[in-house]
C-alpha cells in the first residue's frame, strides 16, 4: 500500500479540494493520501467529500497552533 | 447512475466565469459529475486566448476595476481560470458548446479552444444533461 502527500498549505478555494480529488483518483484501494493545507473551509470540506464518496478519513490533525491542518484518508 | 452538476454558463463576464468554474470544479471534487453549457457571452471565453479576457460584472470602470480584482486575486493566490479549466477537464468534466452561438456571433470551431469542447449542441443538450441533474444553475 502506497503512500501520497499533497501539500496545498497557500492555497485557497477550490484548489485544496480539487487537488485532494486528483490525489484520490491517482490512488489506489487501500493507498493512504496525506493532504496538508491552511484554508479553513477546505479542512472540513475534505471530510464532506470523502464521506459523499465513501471514503474513509482516518486523522484530521491540527498543526502550527491550528494555522495548518493535515488529513489522513484511505481510498 | 451518479449526482451530477449542470451548469449553463451565459456570461462572459470575468467574474462569473470564475464562479462556474469553481462550482463545477467542487461538483467533481466531490465526487460529483459536472458539465457546463457555454452559450452566448460565455461561449466567448472559450475563443483561443479569450478565457480570462472578460470585463468584471460590476464596477468594471473601463478595466481598472477588473486589474484591481485581479491583483487581488494574485494577492490571494486564486488559481487561474487556465487552470481551473485544465482541473475541470483532468477530473472528468464536460464541455458543451452553443451551436447557435456560433452562427450567429460567425464563429468557426477554428476559433475555439476545441480540445476542451466535448460536445456541440443546442437546448436539447442542455435538457438532456439537467434532465437527471441534482444541481442546475443559470450564470
Amino acid at each position: 500500500m502506497a503512500e501520497m502527500e499533497i501539500d496545498v498549505r497557500g492555497q485557497t478555494c477550490p484548489v485544496p479540494l480539487v487537488e485532494c480529488r486528483k490525489a484520490l483518483k491517482k490512488a489506489s484501494p487501500g493507498d493512504l493520501v496525506i493532504v496538508k493545507g491552511t484554508h479553513p473551509a477546505s479542512r472540513k470540506e475534505i471530510p464532506m467529500a470523502c464521506e459523499a464518496m465513501g471514503l474513509k478519513v482516518l486523522e484530521i490533525e491540527d498543526k502550527e497552533g491550528g494555522k495548518e491542518w493535515e488529513i489522513k484518508i484511505r481510498r | 447512475m451518479g449526482e451530477k452538476t449542470v451548469i449553463i454558463l451565459h456570461s462572459g463576464d470575468m467574474d462569473k466565469v470564475y464562479s462556474a468554474l469553481i462550482i463545477a470544479n467542487g461538483a467533481l471534487a466531490m465526487g460529483m459529475e459536472a458539465s457546463i453549457y457555454f452559450t452566448f457571452w460565455g461561449l466567448m471565453r472559450l475563443k483561443k486566448g479569450e478565457l480570462d479576457k472578460g470585463p468584471l460584472s460590476k464596477m468594471n470602470m473601463l478595466g481598472l476595476g477588473r486589474q484591481m480584482i485581479k491583483q487581488r486575486m494574485n494577492k490571494a493566490n486564486v488559481a487561474s481560470l487556465e487552470r481551473l479549466m485544465n482541473d475541470f477537464k483532468e477530473l472528468g468534466g464536460k464541455i458543451i458548446a452553443c451551436e447557435m452561438t456560433m452562427e450567429i456571433m460567425g464563429l468557426s470551431k477554428e476559433e475555439l479552444r476545441t480540445e476542451w469542447i466535448d460536445e456541440w449542441g443546442a437546448v436539447g443538450s442542455y435538457i438532456q444533461e439537467a434532465r437527471n441533474a441534482n444541481v442546475t444553475l443559470f450564470i
